[in-house]
């Protein structure tokens, strides 16, 4: 656990980075430290392994004030991954990630045993670890900067917008990795980043700073984009917050419906429903798309008029995917699949949102009964 | 007309000869560039790792190299009197800033997310400096070396104005006694002995350079490396200049 007391951090030019901070970090949790740029995010996560020290107040880590602590001794025992990798260009990709336990005394050998183990576990092939970080993409960087701050098995990692400087798709990718990971490691991880999207995606907690160091509200994402605490929050949080927020509404009320449904090899001879759009199948039962209505336009498209479909709906997940599901298909029918991707159902954009609706007045009915 | 004389096997022996000033020549280069590099290099890595003086050394180097080469000899005989000693410590002062600009600028050219990380992963102030500075630093350290080498055989050819031995003295003996072919024959050997060492420098910094960063330095089309690869030019001209109007 990591505990904020106080903390103000003034620099010597007056800045006040960070003001009067309270808060704790619960262990084994990924807290995200979000908010605009200059709101003293990253000084308050660099004072945590005193690459800062505050001006006053305490933090402690797992009970212990940090300033007891040696300051290279602390950092060993604290991950620490910054946007921009910060991989040594002289050294190996393995040597790279096997920095830390050399540092903490471990022979070259078994330092970088445990470092080829590092490797696959932020899937990388172990070919990687014998090239030098020039060599390498930036979300391999990433990755291997993620791969060295784990590499001593610390209790607590610090990311500081690890994955900023990466395009969109490639960040995505990092972020379930990170949460395929912690699922598996269960650190206590603090990230910073000044995404909202991504802040609700990682955050088990959420804490949003404004300009001049100030705590606005700490609070699960849900709860950010349902109840923000002030303007700052709301404006902060988006536009599209109603919308993001559905990731966080479990879709148990959803009830696919039967669709006419054809196999793709039956394609040839298959008969189109007079006035339904009929979902293409594989045989194995996975959705391939979708075919028009015979009373719509007939078009010989090449693959026999079949159209691409939309988002695909894994059932159980949160709503946010129903609806997109629903949303992005031609049919405007979101085609429901199990957790292998075969063929459920589908579901309309109504009935999610009558789903959603039933979700309110149960929420509603829950408070009012509390009150 | 030169390569006679280069040679005539009356000019391979003697007190005199080829191989006794060349040996003299490399001599003097050898021991003011090493006593340069002990000075300048813990300097440099000292002002680059702690960011203290950096202004001084800057601006230090570059006021010493403002300084006529010649005029510096000059003095410091006068100063120090005549012999090899006042002649290396001209030398000395003359190969310090190259290595020391060099060193400085390349720790301060390390990149400072990967300082930064290296002090968040627990490196202490040393092993930053042994372990990823050094390291960092070394493509401009030897290039401030390998200038500071070329400059010294050149400088050195200068000195024999004052009394040194060495090549120059075949420049210096030759424009007195009107004798071209061995002055012309002086400047290709200090030429010569220019590029030689350059070379095995060269092949030195290849192989102490590590491979990742020769590779990142082949990524980029104009990093530091090229800023060095220039000024060694200019060094290399301004030396050729020198020999010959002096
Ligand atoms: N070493 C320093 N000296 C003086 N002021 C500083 C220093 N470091 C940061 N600051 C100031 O402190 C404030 C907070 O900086 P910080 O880097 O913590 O912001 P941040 O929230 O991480 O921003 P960003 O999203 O842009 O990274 C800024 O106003 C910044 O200019
Ligand atoms: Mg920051």
């Amino acid at each position: 656990m990591i505990e904020f007391r106080a903390v103000t951090k003034r620099f010597d030019d007056g800045t006040v980075a960070v003001d009067n901070l309270d808060l704790s970090v619960a262990a084994g949790t990924i807290t995200v430290f979000v908010g605009p740029s200059g709101c003293g995010k990253t000084t308050s996560l660099r004072m945590v392994n005193r690459m800062v020290e505050p001006s006053s107040g305490t933090i402690l880590v797992d009970g212990v004030d940090v300033r007891g602590v040696n300051p290279a001794q602390l950092r060993r025992g604290i991950g620490y991954v910054i946007q921009q990798a910060g991989l040594f260009p002289h050294r190996t990709v393995l040597d790279n990630v096997a920095t830390v336990p050399l540092l903490s005394g471990w022979t070259r050998r078994r330092a970088r045993a445990r470092a080829a183990e590092l490797l696959e576990l932020v899937g990388l092939p172990a070919e990687l670890g014998a090239r030098y970080p020039v060599q390498l993409s930036g979300g391999q960087q990433q990755r291997v900067g993620v791969a060295r701050a784990l590499a001593a098995d610390p209790p607590v990692l610090l990311m500081d917008e690890p994955f900023s400087a990466v395009d969109p798709v490639v960040r995505e990718g990092l972020q379930d990795e990170l949460l395929r990971l912690q699922a598996e490691l269960d650190k206590t991880i603090v990230f910073v980043t000044h995404d909202i999207d991504e802040a609700v995606k990682v955050g088990e907690r959420v804490a949003v700073f404004r300009q001049g160091g100030r705590l606005v509200q700490y609070a699960g994402p849900d709860e950010l984009l349902a109840r923000p605490a002030d303007d700052f929050v709301s404006s902060f949080v988006g536009r599209d917050r109603g919308y993001r927020r559905l990731s966080f509404v479990d879709g148990g009320g959803i009830e696919p419906a039967e669709v006419p449904t054809t196999r793709e090899t039956a394609l040839a001879t298959a008969e189109r429903a007079p006035d339904a759009w009929t979902l293409v199948l594989d045989e194995e039962d996975r959705p391939r798309g979708w075919l028009p209505p015979r009373s719509g336009p007939a078009e010989e498209a090449p693959g026999g008029g079949v159209r691409p479909g939309g988002s695909l709906y894994t059932r159980g997940t949160p709503l946010r995917g129903a609806l997109d599901a629903a949303l992005s298909s031609p049919s405007g029918l979101g085609v429901v699949v199990d957790e292998d991707g075969r063929y459920a159902g589908a579901v309309s954009a109504e009935e999610v949102l009558a789903a959603i609706r039933r979700r309110r007045d149960e929420a509603g009915a829950g408070a009012g009964g509390a009150a | 007309m030169t390569l006679s004389w280069l040679f005539d096997p009356a000019h391979w022996s003697g007190t005199d000869g080829i191989p006794v000033r060349l040996l003299q020549h490399l001599r003097y280069t050898l021991v003011a560039a090493l006593a340069a590099t002990a000075v300048a290099v813990p300097l440099g890595l000292f002002v680059g790792h702690t960011g203290r003086g950096g202004v001084l050394v800057v601006g230090g180097s570059n006021a010493m190299r403002a300084l006529p080469t010649l005029g510096l000899v000059t003095f410091l005989f006068l100063v120090l009197g005549s012999g090899e000693v006042s002649a290396l410590v001209a030398l000395t002062v003359l190969a310090v800033p190259p290595v020391l600009a060099g060193t400085y600028a390349g720790i301060q050219d390390t990149d400072a997310g990967v300082v930064d990380a290296a002090r968040g992963m627990g490196m202490t102030g040393w092993q930053r400096l042994w372990r990823v500075e050094l390291p960092n630093a070394l493509p401009l350290l030897l290039g401030g070396v390998r200038n500071a080498v070329l400059q010294v055989v050149a400088t050195t050819a200068v000195a024999a104005y004052v009394g040194l031995g060495g090549l120059g003295r075949f420049l210096l003996d030759g424009l007195r006694a009107f004798d071209y072919p061995k002055m012309v024959a002086g400047a290709v050997l200090v030429a010569a002995l220019a590029m030689v060492l350059d070379l095995l420098l060269a092949l030195l910094q290849r192989a102490v350079v590590p491979r990742g960063l020769r590779l990142a330095a082949r990524g980029r089309g104009r990093g530091p490396a090229r800023v060095v690869e220039r000024g060694r030019t200019e060094v290399a001209a301004d030396a050729a200049m020198r020999e010959g109007t002096e």
